[in-house]
């Protein structure tokens, strides 16, 4: 395999691949390898997305989580469940859907783990009505780099006993520890969906549309934006607003959606681009103020493509390599904006600052990496700032 | 806060004793920078400041800061820093558990006088505020925009936003909404060597670790907030709530088990039994239904073609469980009338027993008929009477523990039951807290619910955060631990935590 970026583990590392890959099966093994080894490890779950944002600068050994592939609890009645961090997200929701329930996050990567998922904080479009891993990561139970095994959180959805720690290796790429169990609060999987095909001229259009929908009284559970690439971002879009819930409510409000914003396209289930994440170039997750959401797509680069979810502030653009990511950055900070890079062509990616500057609490986050990971063990390198 | 009951009880005295060297010299430091009128040192004065909403829990703090801009609390946390004496943020002091209870011969800042909205911007659905800002004032500067901020606990008329963040505070709509972690977007905090940081913003995530998600529910533990942005939602287009009434509790939770299989997801769904009940109508004359054994409040909203479809079919749930009455709310009016009921009923309780003990702890709601009963049991061996007032849509007990506060010994036997209340909820898999906190009250609780490495872990962000361990220390963990100490040596530093012999 070439180094470091075998098909499987994709460009986790930077420069030699790791020296060896581990795939342990319970959490117990998991602690033995933190326990008897000394070197750096990076978790990977399916592995599917590895290749995103900064890669680690060392990796002695691999950690595949796909061992820990058990559907540990799931009390219907209590609608939660408890899984280990390899078990496949698209695995889980089949199991649940036979309750008539769902885990609320969908991510498009196909085969993702939910440590994965938990380690990248990754979501999908219905992150409008459902919010995302923080908001439905109930309990988490951590192998640190000393090999302890930490819990925190809990089995029911209200707690607030401790500190939720599970909000903090949300995202942490690993640098805190490897989960190995998540416990999760389910949602019912909504009976009828429906949902509304708005074609959209240009950004300010796509802002004004985005704008009365979150000013409605409507209920969506998704509104997004799609652009294609070879032009301006926004321009000649198409805009879905997707309604999930009982039969007489959907259709109620794919109604309402029509007239409120003057026309547009009734459909069972959302167009097929609905969820894809763009690629080519550089991937770009833009985050912002919701109502911003024109004048950010006004300021990526003509020759994009890309989707928003446009009520919440979130977009993902795959932009030209050539891209000034500085200049970028500071035109949508006046929204509280950030772009980070998820995927970079390999000749590029070594030199990019992916993650952007740090802000004032850079010093308090490096603190927080020293204390868990005091010898720079777990995914150096991975996160913002290098940490 | 109006709390009757409670603030009769029983209470150690809390010794006169004069402020320490180190305490006087930190005073005049003070008084030097932030000014003379905002920093409190008498005694008398002192004394507003010894307790929270669990009165039972008193020290006398030796300084009280009435900080009045941002600027006083970082002076203040800075000057505790070179000192080395320790801080504790005080809100509307409504906590349940003694979270805000000053620590001895230490500083309690006081954020009662920060109460600017900083800004409210409707188009992106955010509101800026400083921490003593009222939870409810959040909703009425929104309002105009038919907009509201969702997490709603019953002292909401009281309790500040910065104490929210504290506790992570819940209320009766955080079933559906969600609890004060969802909607909080940004904070401005003073850490405890009084460096000022940005933690999230206006934006929905930021690059790099979720600092703020861990420092909401942190009990002022990490530092003080000195602004908070968070997120309002749009008022839903219909608003329905019943009350219903059972001749069983077993049938009241059986109900709410089959609302929530059904697929539906109430706004709320609150639980009363027939102790509280008679206390909500000796108070405030709600007009339950006469001879119920549990009541259910009841609310749904949403989209009317959705709210209409889905409370018929609440009803039908109730009525298979032999509902007796069925009572569906007209109007506004109709409606604050189901909750001021429900919503006064920890003050009620004042009415027919002398003082009372307020328990919160959480257990999966499948498990409400079982635990319920269990509870009833250990009251009944303990010849305590034990009222029931909770969110039992997700499964938040809070058990109204009634006491006569001249009997000795009554205040001891109450909170004993409180804590074998605690224990039923761990061991149903529930937790010894759902929004209360952990404060000084359930400290030893911890250990209950985390073994010594989940514990010694969250004290990796405390160290963090707060090396020194200055900022309300004593509080949420069963072993104060010196920050750079390795776990499980422990040294005989332990002992000289401020806040551990004080307390008691
Ligand atoms: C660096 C990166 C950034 C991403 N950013 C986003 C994003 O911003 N938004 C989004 O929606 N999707 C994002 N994704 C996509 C997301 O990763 C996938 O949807 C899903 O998480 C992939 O699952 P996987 O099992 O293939 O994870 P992997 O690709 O194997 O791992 C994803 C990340 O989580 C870490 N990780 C994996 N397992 C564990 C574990 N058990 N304990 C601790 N850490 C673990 C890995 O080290 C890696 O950094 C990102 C992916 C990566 C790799
Ligand atoms: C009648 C009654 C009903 C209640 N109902 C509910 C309910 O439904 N749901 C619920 O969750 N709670 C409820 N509570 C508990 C209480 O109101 C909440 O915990 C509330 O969040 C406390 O806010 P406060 O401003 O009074 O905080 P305080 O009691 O002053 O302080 C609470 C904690 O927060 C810390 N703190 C305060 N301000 C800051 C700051 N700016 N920065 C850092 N730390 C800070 C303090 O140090 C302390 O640890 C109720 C209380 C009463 C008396």
């Amino acid at each position: 395999m070439a180094a470091g970026k075998d098909a499987r583990t994709g460009a986790v590392v930077a420069g030699a691949g790791p020296a060896r890959t581990v795939r342990p099966t319970t959490a117990a093994e998991v602690a033995d390898v933190l326990r008897d080894t000394s070197g750096t490890v990076v978790p990977v779950g399916s592995g599917t997305k590895t290749g995103w944002a900064a890669p680690a600068t060392s990796c002695d050994l691999l950690l595949r989580t796909t061992g820990l592939d058990r559907v540990v609890e799931h009390a219907p009645g209590d609608l939660v469940v408890v899984a280990e961090a390899g078990v496949r997200l698209d695995t889980l929701q089949r199991q649940l859907a036979g309750h008539g329930q769902m885990l609320a996050l969908d991510p498009p990567e196909p085969g993702a783990t939910l440590g994965g998922v938990v380690g990248a904080n990754a979501s999908g479009p219905r992150r409008l009505r459902y919010g995302t891993v923080r908001d439905l990561l109930i309990g988490v139970t951590v192998v640190l780099a000393d090999g302890r095994t930490a819990k925190s959180g809990g089995k029911v959805v209200k707690n607030v006993a401790g500190y939720d720690l599970g909000k903090l290796y949300t995202g942490a790429h690993g640098g805190l520890g490897v989960v190995v169990s998540t416990t999760w609060r389910l949602h019912p999987l909504p009976p009828a969906a429906r949902a509304v095909v708005v074609p959209v001229p240009d950004a300010a259009e796509a802002g004004r549309l985005a704008a009365l929908v979150a000013r409605s009284t409507l209920t969506p559970t998704a509104v997004e934006l799609r652009w294609e690439a070879g032009r301006a971002a926004g321009t000649g879009s198409e805009l879905v607003v997707l309604f999930e819930s009982i039969e007489e409510s959907v259709r109620a409000q794919s109604r309402a959606a029509v007239a409120l914003l003057g026309g547009g396209a009734e459909a069972d289930a959302p167009p097929s681009w609905f969820g894809a994440r763009p690629s080519g170039g550089l991937v770009l997750r833009l985050a912002f103020e919701p109502f911003a959401l024109p004048r950010v797509l006004a300021a990526l680069p003509e020759a994009s493509s890309g989707t928003a979810s446009a009520c919440t502030g979130v977009a993902y653009a795959a932009v030209p390599h050539t891209t000034d990511l500085a200049a970028l950055r500071a035109a949508i900070a006046p929204y509280d904006g950030s772009a980070v890079v998820l995927e970079a062509p390999d000749d590029v990616r070594q030199g990019l600052d992916h993650w952007g500057p740090v802000a004032d609490s850079f010093g308090l986050m490096t603190r927080v990496k020293d204390q868990f990971d005091p010898g720079r063990r777990l995914s150096p390198g991975r996160l913002i700032g290098g940490l | 806060m109006a709390n009757p009951g409670q603030t009769s009880q029983t209470v150690p005295a809390t010794r006169d004793s004069p402020a320490s060297p180190r305490s006087r010299a930190l005073a005049e430091r003070l008084r030097a920078v932030i000014g003379d009128g905002k920093v409190l040192t008498d005694p008398a004065q002192l004394r507003t400041y010894e307790c929270d909403g669990l009165a039972a829990f008193r020290v006398r703090p030796g300084i009280v800061v009435l900080a009045a801009h941002r600027d006083d609390v970082v002076h203040t946390v800075r000057l505790c820093a070179e000192a080395g004496v320790p801080f504790v943020a005080r809100g509307s002091g409504t906590g349940l558990s003694g979270g805000a209870v000053p620590v001895a011969d230490g500083v309690l800042i006081v954020l009662s006088r920060l109460r600017a909205i900083v800004s409210v911007d409707p188009d992106n659905a955010r509101v800026v505020v400083e921490p003593g800002v009222i939870n409810l004032w959040v909703t009425r500067e929104a309002a105009p925009y038919d907009q509201a901020y969702a997490p709603d606990p019953s002292s909401q008329q009281v309790c500040s936003i910065g104490g929210n963040v504290a506790e992570n505070a819940g209320g009766a709509h955080c079933l559906k909404y969600g609890f004060t972690v969802n909607h909080v977007m940004g904070a401005e905090i003073v850490l405890p060597d009084g460096d000022v940081v940005h933690l999230g913003g206006t934006a929905p995530e930021h690059p790099g670790l979720d600092l703020l998600g861990a420092f909401v529910g942190s009990e002022g533990t990490l530092g003080v907030a000195t602004q908070i942005t968070v997120r309002t939602i749009r008022a839903p287009e219909s608003v329905q709530t019943m009350l219903v009434g059972f001749h069983t509790v077993e049938d009241a939770a059986g109900t709410v088990s089959d609302i929530i299989a059904a697929g539906i997801l109430p706004a709320a769904i609150e639980m009363m039994d027939a102790l509280a009940i008679e206390a909500a109508e000796a108070a405030v004359r709600c007009g339950y239904p006469e001879g119920a054994v549990a009541v259910l409040v009841i609310e749904l909203d949403g989209p009317q073609v959705e709210v209409d479809e889905q409370f018929r079919q609440v009803a039908q749930a109730a009525e298979a469980r032999h509902a007796f009455e069925t009572r569906i709310a007209r109007d506004a009016a109709e409606r604050a009338l189901m909750w001021k009921g429900r919503k006064s009923a920890f003050a009620a309780v004042g009415r027919i027993s002398p003082a009372y003990y307020v328990q919160d702890g959480v257990i999966p709601r499948t498990q409400l008929p079982e635990v319920l009963a269990e509870i009833g049991r250990l009251a009944e061996a303990a010849d305590v009477r034990v009222a029931n007032v909770f969110h039992a849509g997700d499964g938040n007990l809070h058990p109204l523990i009634l006491f006569d506060d001249t009997v000795p010994g009554a205040a001891h036997d109450a909170e004993q039951l409180g804590f074998a209340i605690l224990d039923l909820c761990v061991d149903a898999g529930g937790s010894i807290t759902g929004e209360h906190g952990v404060g000084v009250e359930k400290k030893s609780k911890m250990s209950r619910q985390f073994t010594e490495d989940d514990l010694d872990t969250m004290q990796l962000v405390r160290c963090a955060f707060d090396p020194a361990g200055l900022a309300n220390p004593g509080k949420l963990f069963p072993t104060p631990r010196l920050c750079g100490e390795r776990p499980g040596v422990h040294t005989a530093a332990d002992t000289h935590d401020p806040a551990l012999g004080e307390v008691f």
